[in-house]
């Protein structure tokens, strides 16, 4: 068809010039949180006082960050006194530039309660929090992924082993500084006779 | 555990798997025997880790949504929905009525093929032969209309997020009422087979006992929890995708034994059907996406969120950054905590029961492994 049969490099037409109008707020570059307040708020703080530094929500999911030698005692105290008895999961967040370079995250639930927290504090590379394992037997392997992971040995912990990678392995996948590609070549070479994985 | 015996002395390790039929995968179960009874369990898992987490990190939120489909990949549909409401929940967008309808419909039939994959296994690695072929014939069909739907049977891929990538075919509706008119007799077909069989009441009754306190201790969800008593289901909990609307009862059992979880799954496909029957028929019309920008970048923030497979509580925990890929993306897998605890529930049994312990688990290990 003739429409179809353009010039190659016709000039397409030109734009509508920018509206006026400012361009869109930038979004803050933290998270907005608002302040968290209830029963379970109130018993911490008066129990633990300045170890709590913070309770927040955000998107309507309440959190507190809490000094690391202050978790261990904060879940125990969740599990007996407000029934937060389930341990969903034990997880970090690497943030490499920040001198505590790790969040570490525990999320509880309480079936009592139907509700659902986390709690969070920040840890230096090469500090030793305390297992969660006496609190809640299901820490154990959830501790041992983050070790494997992230690097981060759990002082107490009965069995500090990888879990997912092999026992042999270097290095921890989810630090920031591992790039997808980077991985243990020699252990590939070694144990699968190829030169890499990738 | 059980009292040391003078067979202590030739305390017997035997290796189980990774290449073993009935470990349902790529487990390795290294046991300590003493005869018949196993004295201690070691898992060793990682056979099939592919680093999931990583790859979320670098792929933008729309690229990661297939990935999901590879963990639990029997019911890629259920993982599918995790992360879309996970990433909906940064946004602070919700998928339209329409969408959340197809969803739950899709959702359960999923549950159904995968409580279906589960029976035809399980009852095939405790012995019975049957039960296996006619499963298969059923999920089938599910498969088939997952295939109609979206073009693939396995890993769907069948969420966007904000909504629906397709709309539903033709004749939708009908097909899937058709398949829960034909399907609900087979339940009981399988019951018949099985539920007052004296061999499988035999093996299953009292075997691999997990009760409600340990079930906790343990973070175990999902059916096995359901068994042993607790009335627990975060579609009634925290309903999501519009589970509200839709009346079903949560099947628990008493014991917590193996013979518990499977009532509790057989009713659970039952149940699903009813869920399905209610929302196929309210399927609202109305757009299947909502609005979403085209380059998906949440807020810096962070969100849990989690559903309810077939196998438990399945979360995801996203942070971000306000860049276009996650600046951590966790996934909590049911499966992977439910396997810690088989070391507590075959202590003190029976080497024989092993087997039937880890099928009754119904795990995963794409997903233990991720």
């Amino acid at each position: 068809m003739a429409d179809e049969q353009k010039p190659e490099g016709a000039a397409p037409p030109p734009k509508p010039a920018a509206p006026a109008h400012a361009a869109p707020p930038k979004p803050p570059a933290t998270m907005v949180t608002t302040p968290w307040e209830s029963d379970i708020t109130a018993l911490l703080k008066e129990r633990f006082g300045e170890a709590i530094t913070e309770f927040s929500t955000y998107l309507g999911q309440s959190f507190l960050v809490a000094k690391p030698d202050a978790v261990i005692p904060i879940l125990e105290a969740l599990k007996l006194e407000l029934d937060f008895d389930y341990l969903v999961d034990i997880t970090a967040v690497d943030y490499p530039k920040r001198a505590e370079r790790f969040d570490v995250v525990y999320i509880l639930y309480s079936f009592a309660r139907n509700e659902r927290i986390r709690v969070k504090t920040m840890i230096q590379d090469g500090a030793r929090p305390a297992t969660a394992v006496g609190v809640h037997v299901g820490a154990n392997w959830l501790e041992r992924e983050v070790f494997d992971m992230f690097g981060i040995e759990f002082e107490g912990h009965p069995d500090m082993r990888r879990i997912l990678l092999p026992e042999e392995w270097e290095g921890y996948p989810l630090r920031k500084e591992n790039s997808i590609l980077r991985q243990d070549d020699a252990w590939v070479k070694e144990n699968l006779g190829i030169e890499s994985g990738q | 555990m059980p009292e040391a015996t003078f067979l202590d002395a030739t305390e017997l390790v035997i290796n189980m798997g990774p290449q073993h039929p009935s470990t349902h995968g790529v487990l390795r179960v290294i046991l300590k025997l003493d005869g018949e009874k196993v004295m201690g369990t070691e898992c060793v898992i990682g056979y099939l880790h592919r680093g999931v987490e990583k790859i979320g990190e670098n792929r933008t939120y729309q690229q990661f949504a297939p990935y999901v489909d590879r963990m639990d990949y029997v019911a890629a549909v259920s993982n599918g929905l995790g992360y879309c409401l996970a990433v909906e929940k940064l946004m602070n967008i919700e998928a339209p009525p329409r969408a959340q309808a197809v969803r739950v419909v899709l959702t359960e039939l999923n549950r159904i093929a995968s409580h279906l994959l589960w029976l035809g296994t399980h009852a095939l690695d405790i012995g019975a032969i049957t039960p296996v072929f006619y499963c298969f014939r059923e999920r089938e069909e599910v498969l088939k209309i997952f295939e109609n739907y979206c073009g693939a049977r396995l890993t769907t891929h069948a969420f966007r997020i904000g909504g629906l990538q397709y709309e539903t075919y033709d004749g939708f509706e009908e097909e899937v009422k058709k398949f829960c008119d034909w399907f609900l007799p087979k339940v009981d077909e399988y019951e018949e087979l099985l539920t007052n069989n004296r061999i499988w009441m035999g093996r299953l009754k009292g075997v691999g006992v997990l009760n409600a306190d340990e079930c906790k201790e343990y973070g175990v969800t999902g059916p096995v929890l359901r068994a042993a008593g607790v009335k627990w289901d975060l579609r009634k909990a925290q309903p999501y995708s519009g589970y509200e609307q839709y009346d079903f009862d949560i099947p628990t059992g008493e014991n917590g034994d193996t013979y518990d979880r499977y009532t509790v799954r057989m009713e659970e496909m039952r149940q699903a059907t009813r869920i399905i029957r209610q929302a196929v028929d309210r399927i609202p019309s109305g757009p299947i996406m909502g609005k979403v920008p085209k380059v998906v970048k949440p807020a810096v923030g962070e969100a849990y969120v989690s559903i309810e497979a077939p196998k438990g509580e399945l979360g995801y925990f996203i942070v971000s950054d306000n860049s276009t890929q996650p600046y951590r993306l966790r996934v909590r897998p049911p499966s992977f905590v439910n396997l810690q605890a088989l070391d507590r529930m075959v202590r003190g049994g029976l080497v024989a029961d092993v087997v039937a312990i880890i099928g009754t688990l119904d795990i995963v290990l794409g997903e233990v492994d991720r």
